[in-house]
Formats: C-alpha cells, sequence, structure tokens
C-alpha cells in the first residue's frame, strides 16, 4: 500500500438522502475533512450506491451502479460518505462480481478507500480539533449498518466529547434498529412503525433536546416519528454538531418556532 | 401444521394489537438478551469459541457422509437402528411403524422442534395413538391446540393467565394464579402419562458419531423420564446434529446454553447410547433414530450450506426487533425469527414464504449474537435475490426498482429528478418543514411525518457555490 499522503486527495460521496434532504450534512462533512487536512473533491459521475436494489435482490442493477461508483472514485486516495449505510453498501460491491471478473480486484480496492465519515476522522485522520460552540444535552443512536458492518461506535461519542458544553446522555436499546430498513418502512409499515415507537420513547427517556445520529435515512424516520408525537427532541446528523453548522433547522423544524411542533 | 406464512402482513397486524401477546412479548428481552449479555460477560474466550464452533460446523458440514455413517454403525453397536428418512412423509411413516410395531397406544414426547416440522402428533392422531407432550411449555399448547411461537420457549406468547385457564378446563382443579401450584398440576397429570406410555419420542440436540449417543438437553428433566421409562425409544433429529466427539459436542454446549438462556449450562444434559444392557437398572428395549433429510441435503455445497450450522438457541429470535414486535406464530410456519426466515422458504418453498426473508430491517443483530457467525442477513439476501430472479417480487416493487435504477445509472438525468423531488417535497411541506400526509407515501406518512429537504439539493448548491467562486 502507498504511504497515506498528509493532505490526502478525498472524493466525497453525498448521498442521496444527504443531496435530497439536507444538503447541511454534506457541507458539514466537507468542512471537517478540510480541517482535517483533506483536499476534498466532488465526483459528479456519482448517483446511488445501489443498495435499494441489492437489498431487494436485484443484483444485475447493483452490480450497474457498483461499477459506476468505482468508476467515479477510482482516483481518489480515500471515499468518504455522511453514512455508515451507504458507505457499508460499497463495502458490499466485491460480492457483487465473480472472482475472475476485474470488477471484483477494482471493488476490493474502492472497499479499502472507502470510509463513514466518523470513522475516517476518527480512525485515519485522529483528528482531534473539532470546534464546536454547541452547548446542551444530547443521545446518540447507533444506527445499524454502521455499527455492525463498519464497527462504529466509539468514534462519534470521541468526536462529541470535544465539545466543552455538551453532555451525552445514552439511550437505553441505543443499538437497537429504529425500524427504517430502507424498503423495509414501508413494505412492514406495522411493524417498522412499532420499532420507531419504541425508540422515539428511549429517547424521550434520556430526557435529552437533540437525537443525533449518523444515517438521515434512520433520523429522518425517528424525526418524523417524534414529530407526529409532539415530542420536543430536535434531529440532526452528527457532522452538523461536530462542523458547528446548526444554524439551519432541525430535521423537519420550521424556521419559524411557532410552527416548530404540533399544538 | 397449517401454513400461514403467505398471510405474513396480516398476522403481524394483529399481533401487533394482540394486548395478551403483547405482554408476553415483553417477557423476551428481559427473559433472554439481559441473561445472555451477561453470561458472555463472564466468558472472555466466548468470541473464540464461537470462532471454532462455526469451523468445526463447516469441516462437519464437509464430511457429513462420513460422521453419519460413522454414527450409524455406532449406533447399532450399541444394538440401536438408524432410520434414513429424506422427506416428511418418510419420517411421518418411519415413526407411526415403529409405534405401531410396538403396539403404542399413547407415545411421551419431549420438546422435539423438529417433530413439528414433520407434523408428526397430527399424524399419529390420525391413527389412533395419543402423543404426549412432556415439556411443559409444550404440554400447555397441546391442551390448548396450540403451536409454538418459539423453538426453545414454545408458550413464550402465553401469559399466566392463560395458562392458569387451561389448566383449570383440563385439571379441573380449582384455578390457581401461583406459577408453582400450575406446575405441580402439570407434574402430577405427566407422572401418570410417564408410566403408561408405550413409547418414547425425543429429539436431539446431538448426534455423537464416535459414541453413537443421541443427546438432549432439558431444564425440565421431562426428557429423561420420556426416554428411560417406555419399551421403545425413538429418536428423531435432522441430519446436521451430528457432531464427531463427545469433545466436540461440549465445545456446543458452553455457547448453546449460554447463547440461549444465559444458563452456563443446561440443567438436563442426558445422552442416550442403544438399549439397555445387561445389569441396567432401566433403559429401553429398542432404540431408534429417525434421520431427517427434508430439504437439507439441497442446502449443501450453495450458498445455504451455511445455515446448516444452526445450533437451535433461538438468540437470533430472542434479539430480533421484529420478532420482538409480532412474536412467532406470525411468521406462519414452525420456524420463526431470522433462522426460520432463512429455513422456512427452503422447507415450504419460495413462493408461500417470499415475505418471510423480506420482513428484516437487516440490521445484523441476529448475526451479532449467532453463537456459530451465521450470516443471517446475507441468507436472507439470498432468498431476496432467488425471489427476483423468479418474478416473485410484487410486481410494483419491480417497477418501482426498475424507473429508480433507469435514473440511478444516468447522473445528469438522477439530478434532474432528484431536483424535481427536492421541489415537490418542499412545495408540499410549505412553511411547518414537514409533510403530513404524503401522496404516494401513505405507508410513511400514517405513522409518521416527513421531515421536509431544508433547501435545494446539495448537488444544485455545490454547483452555484463553486460557480461563484465560493468553493471552500
Amino acid at each position: 500500500m502507498k504511504e497515506p499522503s498528509t493532505q490526502p486527495l478525498v472524493g466525497f460521496f453525498v448521498t442521496c438522502l444527504a443531496d435530497l434532504y439536507r444538503p447541511e450534512v454534506a457541507f458539514a462533512s466537507i468542512k471537517l475533512l478540510e480541517l482535517a487536512g483533506c483536499r476534498v473533491e466532488v465526483p459528479s459521475q456519482q448517483t446511488c450506491c445501489g443498495q435499494p436494489a441489492f437489498n431487494s435482490g436485484d443484483n444485475k442493477n447493483a452490480a450497474a451502479l457498483a461499477k459506476q461508483t468505482i468508476a467515479a472514485f477510482a482516483d481518489y486516495e480515500y471515499v468518504v460518505g455522511p453514512s455508515g449505510s451507504c458507505i457499508g453498501m460499497l463495502h458490499h460491491y466485491p460480492e457483487l462480481f465473480e472472482e475472475r471478473d476485474p470488477w471484483k480486484q477494482r471493488a476490493l480496492d474502492l472497499k479499502a478507500r472507502a470510509f463513514e465519515i466518523t470513522s475516517f476522522l476518527v480512525d485515519v485522520r485522529d483528528f482531534t480539533q473539532i470546534q464546536s460552540r454547541f452547548q446542551g444535552q444530547v443521545t446518540y443512536h447507533d444506527s445499524c449498518s454502521g455499527l455492525r458492518e463498519l464497527k462504529i461506535k466509539q468514534q462519534p461519542r470521541q468526536l462529541l466529547a470535544q465539545i466543552p458544553g455538551l453532555t451525552l446522555t445514552e439511550m437505553e436499546d441505543a443499538e437497537t434498529c429504529c425500524g427504517f430498513g430502507g424498503t423495509f418502512c414501508v413494505k412492514y409499515p406495522d411493524i417498522s412503525n412499532r420499532m420507531v415507537s419504541n425508540k422515539a420513547e428511549s429517547v424521550h427517556q434520556t430526557g435529552a433536546e437533540l437525537l443525533l445520529g449518523g444515517d438521515l435515512g434512520c433520523l429522518l424516520n425517528m424525526a418524523g416519528k417524534l414529530s407526529r408525537e409532539g415530542r420536543r427532541v430536535a434531529v440532526r446528523h452528527v457532522v452538523e454538531i461536530l462542523a458547528d453548522e446548526f444554524a439551519q433547522p432541525a430535521l423537519g423544524q420550521a424556521a419559524d418556532a411557532s410552527l416548530a411542533y404540533p399544538a | 401444521m397449517q401454513i400461514r406464512s403467505p398471510e405474513f402482513k396480516q398476522n403481524a397486524r394483529i399481533a401487533l394489537t394482540d394486548v395478551g401477546l403483547q405482554k408476553a412479548l415483553g417477557n423476551v428481552k428481559t427473559g433472554f438478551p439481559d441473561k445472555r449479555a451477561k453470561a458472555v460477560a463472564r466468558m472472555p474466550e466466548f468470541d473464540a469459541l464461537r470462532d471454532q464452533a462455526r469451523d468445526l460446523k463447516n469441516h462437519i458440514l464437509q464430511h457429513l457422509d462420513l460422521y453419519l455413517e460413522i454414527f450409524e454403525a455406532n449406533v447399532i453397536k450399541q444394538g440401536g437402528q438408524v432410520h434414513w428418512c429424506r422427506t416428511a412423509e418418510d419420517a411421518r411413516q418411519t415413526i407411526l411403524r415403529l409405534c405401531q410395531e410396538a403396539g403404542a397406544k399413547t407415545v411421551t414426547k419431549g420438546k422435539s422442534m423438529v417433530s413439528e416440522e414433520i407434523n408428526l402428533n397430527a399424524h399419529l392422531e390420525a391413527h389412533g395413538i395419543q402423543p404426549v407432550e412432556t415439556d411443559l411449555g409444550e404440554y400447555i399448547l397441546q391442551l390448548r391446540g396450540d403451536h409454538p411461537s418459539h423453538i426453545i420457549a414454545p408458550a413464550i406468547h402465553l401469559n399466566l393467565e392463560d395458562v392458569s385457564e387451561t389448566f383449570h378446563q383440563h385439571h379441573h382443579k380449582p384455578k390457581s394464579m401461583d406459577a408453582a401450584v400450575l406446575m405441580q398440576e402439570a407434574r402430577e397429570t405427566l407422572r401418570e402419562k410417564f408410566v403408561v406410555a408405550d413409547v418414547g419420542i425425543t429429539g436431539a440436540n446431538f448426534l455423537v458419531a464416535e459414541t453413537g449417543s443421541t443427546l438432549i438437553v432439558t431444564n425440565e428433566g421431562n426428557g429423561d423420564l420420556t426416554q428411560t421409562l417406555p419399551k421403545t425409544h425413538i429418536v428423531v433429529s435432522s441430519i446436521e446434529k451430528v457432531v464427531p466427539t463427545l469433545e466436540d459436542m461440549s465445545l456446543f454446549l458452553r455457547l448453546l446454553a449460554r447463547s440461549a438462556t444465559g444458563q452456563e449450562f443446561t440443567v438436563y444434559n442426558t445422552l442416550s447410547s442403544g438399549t439397555k444392557r445387561l445389569g441396567d437398572q432401566d433403559g429401553p428395549e429398542a432404540f431408534h433414530v429417525v434421520l431427517v433429510d427434508n430439504g437439507r441435503s439441497d442446502m449443501l455445497g450453495g450458498e445455504l450450506q451455511e445455515m446448516l450450522r444452526c445450533i437451535r438457541c433461538a438468540a437470533c429470535m430472542n434479539h430480533c426487533p421484529v420478532y420482538g414486535a409480532i412474536g412467532g406464530h406470525a411468521y406462519g410456519w414452525v420456524y420463526p425469527g431470522p433462522m426460520g426466515s432463512v429455513l422456512t422458504p427452503q422447507m415450504i418453498g419460495i413462493e408461500q414464504a417470499a415475505l418471510l426473508p423480506n420482513a428484516s430491517t437487516f440490521c445484523g443483530k441476529c448475526e451479532e449474537v449467532c453463537p456459530v457467525r451465521i450470516p443471517l442477513p446475507k441468507l436472507m439476501r439470498h432468498w431476496r435475490k432467488n425471489e427476483f430472479e423468479r418474478h416473485l417480487t410484487p410486481q410494483a416493487a419491480r417497477w418501482g426498482l426498475g424507473i429508480w435504477a433507469f435514473f440511478a445509472k444516468r447522473p445528469s438525468l438522477y439530478r434532474l429528478l432528484s431536483r424535481i423531488s427536492n421541489l415537490s417535497l418542499r412545495s408540499l411541506a410549505g412553511k411547518k418543514q414537514r409533510i403530513e400526509k404524503l401522496p404516494f407515501g401513505q405507508a410513511w406518512t400514517q405513522m409518521r411525518d416527513m421531515p421536509a429537504p431544508s433547501g435545494k439539493t446539495f448537488m444544485q448548491q455545490w454547483q452555484a457555490r463553486n460557480k461563484t467562486g465560493h468553493n471552500s
């Protein structure tokens, strides 16, 4: 392997949900990467990682999207994205190709370079320069793919611990699935609803004013449930707090505070 | 057992509103995962043992024929017989014949999921033989005409009130809400059955090739009475339960109890080795092992082979948030939870079980706790792939996926689609920044709000910044 460069060139993997719902998550990630000494580019040929196809058994389309992603990020020392789930999918790419297929090696190569943002900052960059003015009590949901496929557990907590005004109160069952599961939440809405209701209750029990996590799918699911239940907990992606970028209202919250919660 | 897997969604909906079931399911977490976690924490070498167990199972599966033949030879040496059954029907017929040859009127049964798999009780009853379940949970279910909802705690879906009512009806004694009293009632009733039974049928947790022994683990001791008192002992087991030696067996036992109930060891670990010998105080005069294949050898050599490592500890279902929400009956067949979602399609056909491998968020908790490291999400994905290839995936989902993939494979069109979606979501949300009713998205908004996008898409904003020289 090559010696890691001091100012590595990172290809930023935006992810569909950050692109569509929460551009702040992408901007905050890029800011953090730059603070960690990286040069960042956003390849324009990227779209989706292909997970919806892969998890639906459509390996043909999953492989096509894998090739597209591999090609788009071929020239970067690292590929970093703000989602354990999408980056986890990049780690699945080698399973999509036969041993003799030249794409197999390219997929393995991408896998070795692909990191979720918090694990990249901690495990690769040993980053300790978090400068955020956040004050308050938060809780953290461990999204399943990041936790179990990429072993992301301590990394976001280590970064959050660098913020002096922040107190992290762990919720019960922080590692239990929130019920999002990609298409699961619309294929099995009743079961998903039970799971996210349990999660909303665990979040509420901590008394935290802010719920953080590393995956927008899960965060949208939990934010939607919390607001439907009228619970006064804001929801943000962890990078927004880490990058000191929380001027924008939290997920699903109106800029006008009077519209923030149902009456 | 009637197959109800095609109605999984409806079953789940009913389960979610069943107050009694939901109360009973509340006991799962404290009963199993919390205890397992403590047991694992006390054993630093637990993960190393899991690796060993995985590797050993892989070795056994590579040489399954060899170990089964050694097992058979040693059973014969001990005075027993082995019956090879390719299908559930073969197994039912064989056991019926053995019971008839023994002139059996009643048979006692230890807990056996394989006997559920082959639907043994109904078959025996249809031929005038009365099976009596002796595991407390199974006994309760038999009285109620019910089926197991869990592979090690079959009556986990019931509450004390249910048992109290059932016993009151069947035992004709004053109603009691004292678990100890109820247990005593069951014990007294079952004692009589143990004594008069002509045949005892048990399952097996392991088959030991080197000694020709079968092993059952129980916490009640009912299995011991089932297999030692009657003149005939029939063991019904699936083929993948074989292990080479007693020492290998003990490796799995160390993992099994801890993974299942958080016990360091199950209370009774009972080996059966052939027939009663000269000088033995008790034991059966005839010893039969019925080996059931029922689709398992078709799993060898393929992607599903890893499923055959399963030692039936139930850790996957105990830790599964989907199982925890709906219980075992919703899955509609014998094996519930993640292990069932892999095994059931193999046994009843993917056409009937199509919904099961999809009923997972792929959270990965099952794989995390599996003592033999079965990659359950990967194996569920194997079935999803099979469904997609065979056009069993619902047509609407296929279309949706096809349209989405068409755009996703064309980056500039995908940007356009994202922009249109972004704009639509924002205009639907208005100033409230959330959508309470989403057209075409009712499955989401019936239960929760849809937060709105905070502004234009990232790609739009990024391009704008770069054009105006604000590239950070």
